[in-house]
């Protein structure tokens, strides 16, 4: 088990210096030089060769991008040019929002997603089936900020049942910070509940069709046993792992979801550097972003192999 | 194990939905070519839901092509005398907040979103496919080189991806399909990489390159025809992705800028007037569904189409 995840861990590795080397370079792609911006109007020579010898620019370019790493590898991500903060702080603070919208929108995906794979799996070919692929695959192709947008005015301006914006943290006020964070998770889970739905019925469909089942049939247990109990506990292995690799795409997905709701998470971090031209916050929030996603592939790996008695075995 | 070759399905809106399909391992599987093409369309056309995509892709199409003859207002002409006024007669899908023809402004705007959609994924494609086809079939350390970076570009989240590339690139509709296009070029590396690796092995290659046939030409005769099926099929489905991309970009002020019309940049404005326009809300976000629905009934249709195992 240890080896299993040390070696997933080295293959991690080159993949995690790549994308370094990606996100510094995002910054030489930037038309225009930062230096004169920041030299202000005059561009006093002096001034600039300070800030040129101040941020390491006459160095050679793999000098520089070895300073950075030095820094990131220390937790120093730069500091925001528009707020002056550590990158690091920035993200601190922005994170837990996201979680706790990521984390309700997976649950609103699983509680959705789940039984309705199983029960469109178990009644193949009917309209039942037929209904849940429908709104399955219309909740694939609806943009998510539209969804959003919708709701807000049915919601919160027509029925006036929940707020349609702000964010209260858990830790202040846990019933007004779950109604708050509600329609916004349920917006964001919408996509994922729609891919876990599809997934759920053709793994469903796969184990319904095994010896093991049929052999449960004959013995005569219940039909509700030998889905729940022997069908679905083989079939939720790959949903489990899937979910935690879609966990990188709901954050994208949060960037939208928490524009429309103004939501102070990290999507809107990132959103207002762009903005702002905040250039060391983007490069702060991709990095962090993949390097995540690194690790919820890696979780994704182990979770299959704790799940997957065959692989526990070797 | 749960190898990263699901990633680029995750990457994709769609997930197969195949009843036989194991998501987890069926990634490589060969779709064999050879299937008459008659019997590609006939069963392409004995889906319903396939065809009713394809009519939903082409009346966008035809609508997007008519745009410049069809007898709509000027998509940027203001009349502050007919500001934010519900449907009528003379505008029938109302007018937005600086009194535009809402109508004229969805016409000009499926322009943008299918241009969008199809030139992002024509650029993954042509990115994506050699490269895949040299890491699939030379192997090595160029495979190496390749896939470690399609790996690393997959670590980012596709719109992540995608925003950061429009930032540094600047807004515009022109950089945020570089962008979409660049963001989108893992995942067809990765495919054709796994197709190319498994036909590598099929017998009438190996034929090929004993009888000493020129690498380019077992290229473009065995390998390339073998893969292009489910790259065509992963396409249509990408297209659905980057249209959404392209009006979640021009919703964040990323994408078309102002005055040119998208859908995405006219829920933008719209969210400021949901109680006082609705309407303006309502109709790019329709359009934005049925084409991408259309897209994604499609790329199903096909892929059942051009799998030899589904009956």
């Amino acid at each position: 088990m240890l080896t299993f995840i040390l070696r997933r861990l080295l293959i991690a590795i080159p993949t995690i210096i790549l994308i370094t080397i990606f996100v510094f370079a995002l910054q030489h792609l930037l038309p225009g030089d930062p230096i004169l911006t920041m030299a202000g109007e005059e561009r006093d020579p002096d001034v600039i060769a300070f800030l040129r010898e101040k941020y390491r620019l006459n160095d050679p370019i793999p000098i520089q991008y070895l300073a950075w790493i030095g820094n990131v590898l220390q937790g120093d991500l730069g500091i925001s040019w528009r707020t002056n903060q550590p990158v690091l702080e920035l993200i601190g603070e922005k994170l837990p929002v996201t979680l706790q919208l990521a984390l309700m929108a997976i649950l609103f995906a699983i509680v959705i997603g789940v039984p309705t794979g199983v029960l469109s799996a178990v009644k193949k070919g009917t309209p039942i089936d037929y209904a849940a692929n429908v709104v399955a695959l219309s909740g694939l192709s609806i943009p998510n900020f539209w969804l959003g947008i919708m709701l807000i005015l049915l919601v919160s301006v027509q029925w006036q049942l929940l707020p349609a914006s702000g964010y209260v943290p858990l830790s202040e006020d846990p019933v007004r910070s779950l109604t708050t964070m509600i329609m916004p998770a349920f917006v964001l889970g919408t996509a994922l509940a729609a891919t876990l739905m599809r997934h759920t019925r053709s793994a469903m469909l796969g184990v319904l069709k095994s010896d093991y089942v049929r052999t449960a049939r004959a013995k005569g247990l219940l039909e509700r046993s030998v889905i729940l109990k022997h069908a679905l506990r083989n079939a939720l292995t790959p949903i489990v792992t899937l979910t935690a690799l879609l966990f990188g795409e709901l954050i994208a997905g949060a960037v939208l979801t928490e524009q429309i709701f103004t939501i102070p998470g990290f999507g809107k971090l990132i959103v207002d550097a762009v903005f702002n031209r905040d250039y060391a916050v983007v490069q702060g929030v991709v990095l962090v972003t993949a390097v995540g996603f690194i690790l919820m592939n890696l979780l994704a790996d182990v979770l299959y192999f704790l799940l997957n008695p065959r692989l526990r075995q070797q | 194990m749960a190898d990263t070759s699901d990633r680029a399905n995750s990457l994709s809106i769609d997930a197969p939905a195949d009843a036989t399909i194991d998501p987890f391992f069926d990634q490589d599987d060969p779709v064999l070519s050879t299937a008459p093409e008659s019997r590609v369309w006939k069963k392409f056309r004995s889906h319903g839901s396939a065809v009713f995509g394809g009519i939903l892709v082409a009346f966008f199409v035809v609508i997007a092509l008519l745009a410049p003859i069809l007898p709509i207002a000027d998509p940027i002409a203001t009349d502050w005398g007919a500001v934010r006024q519900a449907p009528s007669w003379a505008h029938p899908l109302g007018t937005d907040e600086i009194g535009r023809d809402v109508l004229s402004r969805m016409v000009w705007g499926a322009q943008a979103s299918l241009l969008a959609g199809v030139v992002s994924v024509a650029i993954a494609v042509t990115l994506g496919v050699p490269l895949g086809i040299i890491a699939g079939y030379f192997g090595g350390w160029t495979d190496a080189v390749i896939s470690r970076c399609t790996e690393a570009l997959l670590a980012a989240p596709f719109l992540i991806l995608a925003i950061a590339l429009a930032a540094f690139l600047g807004p515009s509709l022109t950089n945020a399909m570089i962008a979409i296009g660049i963001s989108a070029t893992p995942i067809f590396i990765r495919l054709t990489r796994g197709q190319v690796l498994s036909v590598k092995a099929e017998d009438y290659v190996e034929g090929a390159q004993a009888i000493g046939l020129s690498t380019p030409r077992i290229l473009t005769r065995y390998i390339f025809p073998n893969v292009f099926p489910p790259v065509l099929v992963q396409a249509t489905l990408t297209i659905a992705t980057a249209i959404i991309a392209e009006a979640s970009l021009s919703f964040l002020g990323l994408g078309q800028q102002p005055p040119a019309p998208s859908w995405g940049s006219m829920l933008n404005t719209a969210k400021n007037f949901l109680t006082q326009a609705p309407w303006m809300a309502l109709w790019p976000g329709i359009a934005i569904f049925l084409v991408v629905l259309g897209f994604n009934l499609l790329g199903d249709g096909l892929r059942d189409a051009l799998d030899p195992r589904e009956t």
